[in-house]
Parts: structure tokens; C-alpha cells; sequence
């Protein structure tokens, strides 16, 4: 495992941060915002990323990807996470995405896959459920057998993106064990709707109140869908760790422009040692956090023996990181820090999301000893 | 490619033949490393067959020019080889700041004549070096040192005294910063002296540390008589060839502490430690407290390999040296403190054992080597100004 980009990612990184040096800076979130934008994202843009091949980069070139790896896409998601934005790579390619090129049926993979890589479907994962932390293998969702199908009745929270997916897959625990289950928009029993975190990305309530899916929505086996469901969770942590350094390396640079600039005492504040060494402590982190984000998804990649564990070393270091970052730049522009004018408060809000999302530190420390027997 | 796994073979083939029994497996962790001089008292002879064979082969700085007594080995050849003696668990032959400091800045600015001389005695393990850097007056401050060096003739006379000398007293040859000029910048007028230290000026006394041993010593000189080819890099341009040899210095820091997983890393892992003292619940760690301070650790230990790992991959592949490097010595050593922090809480009443009944002499080794593990972030550059540097160098913030 080598830990540095080669030349093609090298080129595909800088072709991102033109693109979104050119078409997404961190005003076009805060329109989005501002608007209160339903969609909370350009289906214009994603389209363009689609046709620049960045949405299918995952999937096989069957079904219009590009076949390369997590690598390639971290690539991307890093330049994306520096300027926040929101198109939506998790819920689309790195949840849904990633469960039906898993573990999806042939008609399923048909039916979708081409249509996300192309621009034209939006799917997600709902995991989260009200009253837990993180607990993604116990679904209080329950999956009834009816007839030749199933009824699914529960409640997800915070399911990305689910007010504009074309379909969700629901983890739902049948009497065979947890199963995953493909549910179109639009469902009888079916109910989404939006809340507000503070990210401002996407996200919605759901309710199934007895939607009917037949056997053919399946993704995976019945009763399987646990380790489906962990292996999936493993690629999207991983992505999100790419965006959260990028986030974190943006709101860095942010902060050490501002402290170079701004004037106290007749010196420029990034003069004074207190903030220097504080400074200093960041730049470490990050690096860590970079090392640790290139082992991951290189580890996923070749399905390394240590991927699920270095998934969690990524997803601990870059939760401190990013929130460490993120306060620290509130903090270090003082005042004006604390007002919605200035983005480097986006930072830490989007941080704080990320931190909690897919299991925080401390969950993924606890992995991490149970993965190295104790 | 293909060149390197005939030399993989050969090397691997070599080191099976030549490498006495009873030293493979062992690797350094389990011995105590040679470090030469004229001082050394051989007290093993597998370890002085091994470390005659070795300088023979010139393998006892593999990477270094073959007309220095080196082994003329490519950066990629010389890789395979400690990966190899890695494999093999075989110690190294020979030890020390010749090969780790001085040697590596003798080859950036040493005269033709210096480093044949020096670096052929170095690869030998003929000379044993010392350095002279921090003075009672100068620690952080280094460049405010006050050791003098005067011109007179074709010598100088250095007079002044040394601190932090790591065994000096068991050294033969000093590489040491002295003042030569007091009248500009404290950073101009220092000159880089390399000074035998079989001279009667030259006074060692060891200092007894908080941890109970006396690993360094302060250094007198007094009238003591340097010829001018002494002189490494230019008269009064001494700082640039100090801070390169920092570099080395850290470098060097940081591969010890990544490499051996953190301090400590030749007995049982935190894990183990934690169930033992700490107690067990089938096979976890019973405290989860403990517990994730222990995960915390390995995780905060892997993530600082990976950065190595990264720096070399990227040198490899033909990038200047990262901003990454100059966090080695700061991460490495703290995280080091760490450990030993928690390898005595661990131990908890069993972890403040001094000498003596009760404690076992790992307890004991353990609880001292905690104590010596504070000076880590002080030696070599505080963790302090190591920030400074980052903040400087790297991130471009103003004085």
C-alpha cells in the first residue's frame, strides 16, 4: 500500500478544484441556504458531475461507471468538502450506490446504477434511528412477512438527502434478522419529512407506516443484511472522512489567512505565540487525519485484512480533527467568528454534523479494541 | 524490479550465512546496541564476529560511499536490507550518533580529507561521537551559546563548557558549536568544531538524572587546542551545518519512536498490560475508561506510522520532503510521554516502585523509563520550539 496519490489522482484532484473553484464556492451553499432550497442542492451541477464521470467513478463500467476505486472518488470528495458542498455523494453513490453494487440483484443494479452514474436518480441509506446513538446493526424497524412479500413499519431520522431520492434502502429487522430493503419514492405508507440540522444539508424524518415491498426489493440475502450493511457503512465513513479533511484543510487555511491579517496590539494577531503553537497543534492534526484517510481508502480498495480498522482510525481522528479545527477557527476570528457572515462558522457547524454521523470517536475507538481483541 | 529481488535473495541468503546463530531472532530490542569506540569492551563474541563481518561488507552504514567504508548501497538497496535484518530479527551490527548525526552532515559539508577520515573510523566503530550543543546558558536559545573558540595560528583554543552530552564519558571525539565571533547576529559567529576529546582541557562529569541514571554529562574545556581542518562547513557559518544535523537528529528521533510502536514497544503491548494490572472481563479490557485510553494510544501511534510512511512513500516517488516531516519529533516524543504516562497507571501502586522488595524489575524498568521518557520532549528542540518552528517554516506566521 503506498500512501501518496499517483499521477492520475493527482490530475483528477486538480481538475476538481478547478471545477469547484469555478463553479462552487462556499456562497453558492450559502444561497442554497439562504433560499431554503428544497432540493438543498444544483441538479445542474450534479449533472455536470456526472458527465465529468465523478458520480460513477465506483461503479462498473456496465452500468456507465468508471470502475476505479475509493481512492479515485476520495479524490473529489476532498476538493468537495473544502468548499461545503452539498451535491449528494454520500446518500447516492457511497450509500445506496455502494449497497447495490454489493449486494444488489442484477435487475436492481439495472434498474439503478446507470441512472445515479448518469445524473438522473438520487438514492440513500435511512440508518439512523430515534433514541440511539449509533447502532447500526439493531434496526427497531421491523419487517413483516405478507404473503409472498413484506409490511415495513418504523421511524429513521435524519435520512440524507430522502426529501428528493428516487428510492431509499431501509434496514429493517425481519424474523430471519436484519434485511436490507429497496423502497421507491412514493410508496403507500411511506412518509418523508425535511428537518433542519444545523449543516443545512438534506434531511428528513421517514416514516413506514406498513409499506408493501415485494421479495424482489431484497438488496442481499434475507437475514444478511448486517455484514452488507458494515461493509457499505465502511465505504461511506470512508468518503466522508475525504470530505471532512478537505472541510478541515478549507477552514485551516481560513483561519491562518485571518491570522495573518488581522491586526491587535499594533502586530498581526498570528504574531502572538499562544495562537501560534495552537496553530501549530492544528497542522498536526490535519496531517495525521491526511495519513490516515489515504491508508483507509487505499486499505478498502485492495480489501486489506485492516480496512475496517483503519475505517475507524480515519473516522476517530478526523471527528477530533475536524471539530478541533472548527472551534479553534471560531474562536481565532473572536467576534466576527461568531456571526453568520463569515463562513468559517459553516465549518464547525458541518464538523459537528460529521463528527456524530457513522459513529464518533469514542464509538470508533471501542471498534477499533474490539477489532484487536480487547 | 527485477534487480532488486536478486538482491532481496542474495542479501537474505548472505545475512543466513553470516549472521551468528544465537544473534538471529534476537533483534535489537532484546540486546543492547554496540556503539564502539576506543572505549568499548567487547562482552559477547557473537556480537563482535557479527560486527566484524558486517564492517567488512561495509553494512554498517549500508547507504553510505563505498571509499568511506560504507556499502554503496542505493536508497532501495538499503531498504530491502534493514527490511531484511527486520525479517530475520538480527540486531543491528553497530550503533551511535557517528551514524545517525554527524556521519549523514559530514557527507553534506565535510572536506574530502574530513570524511575520510572521520567517516571510515565512524563505519569501523573505531570513534565513539558526542554532541556539544546546549551550554548552561543556551538550552532553546542554542544559538545564544557563549563557548569560545579563539584563532591562533593554525588552531583555535576553545574554552567553555557543554551540557546534555549524552555519554560523553564513554565518547572519544566531540562534535561541538563554539563562539567565534560576538559581534553580529548571535546566529553569525558560530563555528562547528570537531574535537578529540583525548586532550587533558577536556573535563566529563555525568549528571544524575530524575530517573536514577546518568545518561549525560557536562563537558569542560579549558585551553583545549582544535586545529582550523577541524572546522566542518565555513568559520563563523557553523548554524546552517547545526541545523542541518537537527534534522538528521529528528529524523532519527522520530524512526526510533515510530518504528519500535512507541516506547516500550520490546515488552507486552498497553492491551495486555491494561488486562493484567487493570483487570479482565473474558477478553477485554475490563475498565472502559482504561480501555479506550488504550485504543486511543495504539490509534494515536498507528496514525503517526502511517505519516512516516507517507513521508517516505512520497520521497520515493520523487516529491520534496512534506511540511509532514516536521511534526516527527514533536508527535513522536509526546505521544511517547504518553505512553509511559499511561503504562504507569496502568501499573497503578506497582508503577511507583523505585528499587528495592515489592516490585518486579519490569515494574521497576517501566516506572524509570517513564521518568526518563519526560526529557524526551525536552531534548533535541523542545516541544515548544518544535511548534515554533512549524509555525515559522510551515504555516509562514509572523515574528
Amino acid at each position: 500500500m503506498q500512501l501518496v496519490r499517483s499521477e492520475d489522482q493527482e490530475l483528477l484532484a486538480k481538475t476538481a478544484a478547478d471545477f469547484v473553484a469555478e463553479n462552487s464556492p462556499v456562497s453558492r451553499f450559502r444561497q442554497l441556504r439562504d433560499s431554503g432550497d428544497p432540493v438543498g442542492f444544483s441538479r445542474s451541477l450534479w449533472k455536470q458531475m456526472a458527465e465529468l464521470g465523478w458520480v460513477g467513478i465506483p461503479f462498473p463500467e456496465e452500468h456507465g461507471g468508471a470502475d476505479m476505486g475509493l481512492a479515485e472518488l476520495a479524490c473529489v470528495l476532498e476538493e468537495l468538502g473544502r468548499t461545503l458542498a452539498p451535491e449528494p455523494f454520500l446518500s447516492t453513490v457511497l450509500l445506496a450506490g455502494e449497497a447495490l453494487r454489493r449486494g444488489g440483484s442484477d435487475a436492481q443494479k439495472q434498474r439503478w446504477l446507470s441512472a445515479i452514474a448518469e445524473g438522473d436518480a438520487i438514492g440513500t441509506v435511512a440508518v439512523q434511528e430515534a433514541g440511539k446513538r449509533w447502532d447500526p446493526l439493531q434496526a427497531e424497524t421491523r419487517a413483516e412477512r405478507d404473503g409472498d412479500g413484506f409490511r415495513l413499519r418504523g421511524e429513521k431520522i435524519q435520512v440524507l438527502d430522502a426529501p428528493v431520492a428516487d428510492f431509499l434502502i431501509v434496514p429493517a429487522t425481519a424474523d430471519e434478522g436484519l434485511t436490507l430493503f429497496l423502497v421507491e419514492s412514493g410508496a403507500e405508507g411511506l412518509s418523508v419529512t425535511p428537518q433542519v440540522r444545523v449543516d443545512h444539508r438534506n434531511v428528513a424524518l421517514v416514516h413506514l407506516d406498513g409499506v408493501r415491498v415485494t421479495a424482489d426489493a431484497v438488496v442481499g440475502r434475507i437475514g444478511a443484511g448486517g455484514p452488507l450493511l458494515e461493509e457499505v457503512l465502511d465505504v461511506a465513513t470512508a468518503g466522508l472522512c475525504a470530505e471532512m479533511l478537505g472541510s478541515m484543510t478549507q477552514a485551516f487555511e481560513l483561519t491562518l489567512e485571518y491570522l495573518k491579517t488581522r491586526e491587535q496590539f499594533d502586530a498581526p494577531i498570528g504574531s502572538f505565540q499562544a495562537l501560534k503553537h495552537r496553530a501549530a497543534e492544528m497542522f498536526i492534526e490535519i496531517e495525521l487525519a491526511r495519513s490516515v484517510v489515504l491508508a483507509a481508502v487505499r486499505a478498502l480498495d485492495s480489501g486489506d485484512s485492516e480496512a475496517r480498522a483503519l475505517v475507524s482510525l480515519a473516522k476517530a481522528r478526523c471527528s477530533e480533527a475536524a471539530v478541533l479545527v472548527g472551534n479553534e477557527g471560531v474562536q481565532m476570528f473572536g467576534g466576527v467568528g461568531m456571526t453568520d457572515e463569515y463562513d468559517i462558522g459553516f465549518y464547525m457547524k458541518r464538523a459537528r454534523v460529521a463528527q456524530l454521523s457513522f459513529g464518533d470517536a469514542g464509538w470508533h475507538r471501542r471498534r477499533w479494541a474490539e477489532l484487536r481483541g480487547y | 524490479m527485477a534487480n532488486l529481488e536478486t538482491f532481496r535473495a542474495e542479501t537474505r541468503t548472505w545475512l543466513e550465512a553470516n549472521c551468528p546463530a544465537a544473534l538471529v531472532g534476537r533483534g535489537d530490542s532484546a540486546l543492547e546496541g554496540v556503539w564502539g569506540g576506543r572505549k568499548w569492551v567487547w562482552s559477547d563474541p557473537d556480537r563482535k564476529a557479527w560486527f566484524e563481518r558486517m564492517v567488512e561488507r561495509g553494512w554498517t552504514a549500508p547507504g553510505w560511499p563505498e571509499e568511506y567504508g560504507g556499502g554503496g548501497l542505493e536508497p532501495a538497496e538499503a531498504k530491502i536490507l534493514a527490511q531484511e535484518m527486520r525479517g530475520l530479527r538480527i540486531p543491528q551490527p553497530l550503533i551511535g550518533f557517528g551514524l545517525t548525526m554527524i556521519g549523514p552532515t559530514l557527507l553534506q559539508f565535510g572536506t574530502e580529507e574530513q570524511k575520510k577520515e572521520h567517516l571510515t573510523r565512524i563505519c569501523r566503530g573505531e570513534i565513539r561521537w558526542c554532541q556539544g550543543y546546549s551550554e548552561p546558558g543556551a538550552g532553546s536559545d542554542l544559538a545564544s551559546l557563549q563557548m569560545k573558540a579563539e584563532r591562533d595560528g593554525d588552531e583555535f583554543i576553545v574554552n567553555g563548557t557543554k551540557v546534555w552530552t549524552s555519554y560523553a564519558d564513554q565518547c572519544d571525539w566531540i562534535f561541538a558549536l563554539t563562539r567565534t565571533d560576538s559581534g553580529g547576529k548571535k546566529q553569525d559567529g558560530i563555528t562547528f568544531l570537531l574535537i578529540d576529546m583525548d586532550d587533558p582541557g577536556v573535563k566529563v562529569s555525568p549528571i544524575l538524572l530524575i530517573s536514577g541514571s546518568s545518561p549525560f554529562c557536562e563537558t569542560h574545556f579549558s585551553d583545549v587546542r582544535v586545529p582550523v581542518e577541524n572546522v566542518l562547513g565555513e568559520i563563523d557559518g557553523g548554524w546552517t551545518v547545526a541545523k542541518a544535523l537537527l534534522g538528521h537528529e529528528r529524523g532519527m528521533v522520530a524512526d526510533a519512536f515510530g518504528s519500535a510502536g512507541g516506547g516500550g514497544g520490546r515488552r507486552k503491548g498497553l492491551a495486555d498490560l491494561a488486562k493484567d494490572y487493570a483487570g479482565r472481563d473474558g477478553e477485554r479490557i475490563a475498565d472502559a475508561v482504561f480501555r479506550d485510553r488504550v485504543a486511543r494510544n495504539e490509534m494515536d501511534t498507528r496514525a503517526f506510522m502511517l505519516t512516516v510512511q507517507r513521508s517516505k512513500d512520497a520521497a520515493r516517488a520523487g516529491h520534496r520532503p512534506g511540511p509532514e516531516t516536521s511534526l516527527f519529533k514533536v508527535y513522536a516524543t509526546e505521544l511517547n510521554k504518553r505512553r509511559y504516562e499511561l503504562m504507569v497507571e496502568l501499573m497503578g501502586p506497582q508503577g511507583l516502585g523505585w528499587e528495592g522488595e515489592g516490585f518486579d524489575p519490569t515494574e521497576l524498568a517501566v516506572t524509570r523509563e517513564w521518568l526518563r521518557s519526560r526529557g524526551n520532549s525536552i531534548e533535541g528542540g523542545t516541544s515548544e520550539i518544535q511548534l515554533n518552528i512549524i509555525a515559522k517554516r510551515v504555516l509562514g506566521l509572523p515574528d
